[in-house]
C-alpha cells in the first residue's frame, strides 16, 4: 500500500501557558503527529485536554514553546512573513464563529478572507457563490445583514467565511455546538461533502462520539495535554476501556452491539453507527440467527 | 496576550491596611492629599513622606510594587520639572542662555513639585493596592449614600461601576478570541499605515460591541429573573463594619493633618 502523503506534521510540539508564573500550565505536551492529505479527521478529548490549544498551533495563532509545526515539510515559524499565507492554507473556524461576523452583508463577510488573500473580484465572486451553495445559504440571504439571520444561518455564514479561502486544511472547533439535532446532521453532511469536493483535509473537533463515528475516517485523541493516539476511527473505538478511563466513551450504538455480542449474538465487531447496526441486525435476523438464547 | 494586562492593581495579601474599612481608607487618602497641598514648605512634604512610609509598613506591599506605580508617571514628572525649572523666575539667576534662565526659586519649586507628585501617586496607589475594586465600589456607595436625600441614584451608580469592573476581564477575553478569529481570516492588525490600522479595527470592534450589547441584555434579564429592583431594602453579603483599628488610623491621620496645620502657622 502506498503511504498517503502527509500535509501537516508536528515534532515534539509543546505549549505552556503563563510560563514563569504560579499559573504555569502545559496545555500541549510533546505531540508528534502526521496528518494526511484529503482526509476527514475527528479530534476528540475531554474538556481541557488541549484540543483547542493544539488546533491554534496548526495555523500559527499560537507559537510553540518548543517543538515545530510543519506544513508541507516547512516550519511555519521559519519565516514570519509567510505566517499570513499559512493562515490562508490552514483555515480555522473557532467555536461559536457567528460572534465574529461584522460586515454589512453576508456576502461581504464571506468575502473578507478571500479579499485579504488578494484575489480578483471575479474569483472572489465565484468563491462566495460556490461556498454559499455548498454550506446551504440561499443566494437571497447573501445580500442581508449577517445580524438579521437565524442562529443556524449565522453559523453557516461564519463557516463559509473560512471555507471561501479554500484552505488545504480546514479545522472546525465544535461546529455544531448549540444546534438542534437536525441542524447538526445537516451541517456535518455539508462539511463532509465539502471535504470530498475540495479533496482537502478537514479536522473536526467534537464532543459527540456518534458524530465522530459517522463522519470521520481518522481520529485524534487528546488526553491531559498528551496525544493519546491518532488512528483509523474503528481502531480507536476498539480501545473502549482506555477511552472510558479518560472520560470519553464509545458511540452508544457500539455499546449496545458490544452487550449483544457478550450475550452470544453473532454480530460483527466494528459497528459504530446506527446504519451499520441496522444492517447487521437485519442480516442476522434473516439468517435466522440469534438462536443463542 | 491581552489577558496578561492586570486590571485594577489590587495586590492580594493580608495586612493591617488590607483589613481596614475601605470607607476609612478612602477618606484618609483624601485627607492625605489635602495635607500635601496645605503649604509650600518642605516640612509638610516630609510629614507626608513619613505618613506614606508608615502606611507602606502597615500594608506589606513590596517596594517593587511601589516603584511600579511611580514608573508610568516618570515622563510627566520630567516635563513638570523642566517647565518649572525654566519658567519660574524667582531668586538668584544661576544659569542663563538667551531667553532661558534657571533660578534658585525654579530649582526649589521643581523639586517640591516632583516630590509632591510622587507622594501623591504612592499614597493613592496604596489605596488601590490594598483594596479590591469591589470593596472600593461598596465603599463609594456607602460614602455617597447621603446624596440619596437629593435623589442622586447612588446605588445605581455603584451597581454600574461594579458591573463594569466585573466585565472588563470577560470583554478582554472576548477581544482576544475575536482577534484570533479575524487573524485566522488573514486580517492584519499590527502593520500598515495609520488609516489601514484604524480600518483593521473594524472587524474587531463591531463583533465586540455586538457581544457587549448582547451580554448587557442577558445580564439585565438574569437580574430581573432574580427580582432585582434596585437598592431599596437590599441586604449585602459583605457589610462594611468599622473596627477599632479604623478609628485609630483615622485619629493618626487627623494628627498628621493637625501637625501640618501647626507647621504651616509656625513657618
Amino acid at each position: 500500500m502506498v503511504k498517503p502523503l502527509s500535509i501537516l506534521e508536528t515534532e515534539e510540539l509543546t505549549y505552556t501557558y503563563s510560563t514563569g508564573t504560579p499559573f504555569e500550565k502545559t496545555a500541549v505536551d510533546h505531540v508528534n503527529l502526521k496528518i494526511e492529505k484529503n482526509c476527514m479527521v475527528g479530534v476528540i478529548g475531554h474538556t481541557g485536554s488541549g484540543k483547542s490549544t493544539l488546533m491554534q498551533h496548526f495555523n500559527g495563532l499560537l507559537r510553540p514553546t518548543s517543538g515545530r509545526v510543519l506544513l508541507d515539510g516547512e516550519d511555519i515559524w521559519a519565516d514570519k512573513k509567510k505566517l499570513r499565507d499559512v493562515r490562508f492554507r490552514v483555515g480555522l473556524v473557532f467555536q461559536y464563529p457567528e460572534y465574529q461576523l461584522f460586515e454589512e452583508t453576508v456576502w461581504k463577510d464571506i468575502a473578507f478572507g478571500p479579499k485579504n488573500m488578494g484575489l480578483s473580484d471575479a474569483e472572489i465572486r465565484t468563491r462566495v457563490l460556490e461556498t454559499a451553495e455548498m454550506i446551504g445559504l440561499e443566494e437571497e440571504l447573501l445580500e442581508r445583514s449577517p445580524f438579521a439571520l437565524s442562529g443556524g444561518q449565522k453559523r453557516r455564514a461564519a463557516i463559509a467565511g473560512v471555507m471561501a479561502m479554500r484552505p488545504e486544511i480546514l479545522i472546525l472547533d465544535e461546529p455544531c455546538a448549540g444546534l438542534d439535532p437536525k441542524g447538526r446532521n445537516h451541517l456535518l453532511r455539508q462539511i463532509c461533502d465539502y471535504q470530498k469536493k475540495t479533496k482537502s483535509t478537514v479536522m473536526l473537533v467534537s464532543h459527540s462520539m456518534e458524530d465522530a463515528a459517522a463522519y470521520t475516517e481518522k481520529l485524534l485523541v487528546m488526553n491531559q495535554a498528551k496525544l493519546f493516539c491518532y488512528d483509523d476511527t474503528p481502531a480507536v473505538f476498539r480501545r473502549t476501556e482506555e477511552l472510558c478511563s479518560m472520560g470519553l466513551r464509545i458511540p452508544q450504538i457500539a455499546g449496545v452491539m458490544h452487550t449483544l455480542r457478550q450475550k452470544g449474538y453473532d454480530l460483527p465487531e466494528d459497528i459504530y453507527t446506527v446504519e451499520q447496526a441496522r444492517d447487521a441486525v437485519l442480516s442476522l435476523l434473516r439468517k435466522g440467527g440469534g438462536a443463542a438464547c | 496576550m491581552l489577558k496578561d494586562i492586570t486590571l485594577g492593581q489590587y495586590f492580594p495579601i493580608d495586612s493591617v491596611l488590607h483589613r481596614m474599612d475601605p470607607r476609612f481608607k478612602i477618606i484618609e487618602t483624601m485627607l492625605f492629599i489635602v495635607l500635601l497641598f496645605m503649604g509650600s514648605s518642605f516640612w509638610i512634604l516630609a510629614l507626608g513622606a513619613v505618613f506614606v512610609l508608615l502606611a507602606r509598613q502597615l500594608s506589606n506591599i513590596p517596594m517593587k510594587m511601589i516603584w511600579k506605580s511611580v514608573k508610568p508617571i516618570l515622563h510627566i514628572l520630567a516635563v513638570t520639572a523642566v517647565l518649572n525649572l525654566l519658567f519660574i523666575d524667582d531668586g538668584d539667576v544661576l544659569f542663563q542662555w538667551k531667553l532661558l534662565k534657571v533660578t534658585e526659586g525654579g530649582i526649589t519649586t521643581s523639586l517640591f513639585m516632583m516630590i509632591r507628585i510622587v507622594l501623591l501617586i504612592i499614597g493613592s496607589s496604596l489605596l488601590t493596592y490594598t483594596t479590591s475594586p469591589i470593596l472600593l465600589t461598596d465603599a463609594i456607595e456607602s460614602l455617597l449614600s447621603p446624596l440619596k436625600r437629593v435623589k442622586f441614584p447612588v446605588h445605581e451608580m455603584a451597581m454600574m461601576m461594579s458591573i463594569a469592573l466585573r466585565f472588563i476581564p470577560t470583554l478582554l477575553e472576548e477581544t482576544d478570541k475575536i482577534m484570533s478569529a479575524q487573524k485566522a481570516r488573514g486580517a492584519t492588525l499590527d502593520n500598515g499605515k495609520l488609516t489601514e490600522r484604524a480600518k483593521a479595527l473594524i472587524p474587531i470592534l463591531i463583533p465586540l460591541f455586538v457581544s457587549a450589547f448582547r451580554r448587557a441584555e442577558e445580564l439585565a434579564t438574569a437580574m430581573e429573573c432574580r427580582c432585582y429592583r434596585g437598592g431599596e431594602g437590599r441586604t449585602r453579603l459583605r457589610t462594611l463594619k468599622a473596627a477599632p483599628r479604623d478609628y485609630i488610623g483615622f485619629a493618626v491621620c487627623l494628627l498628621f493633618l493637625a501637625a501640618a496645620a501647626v507647621l504651616n502657622i509656625l513657618l
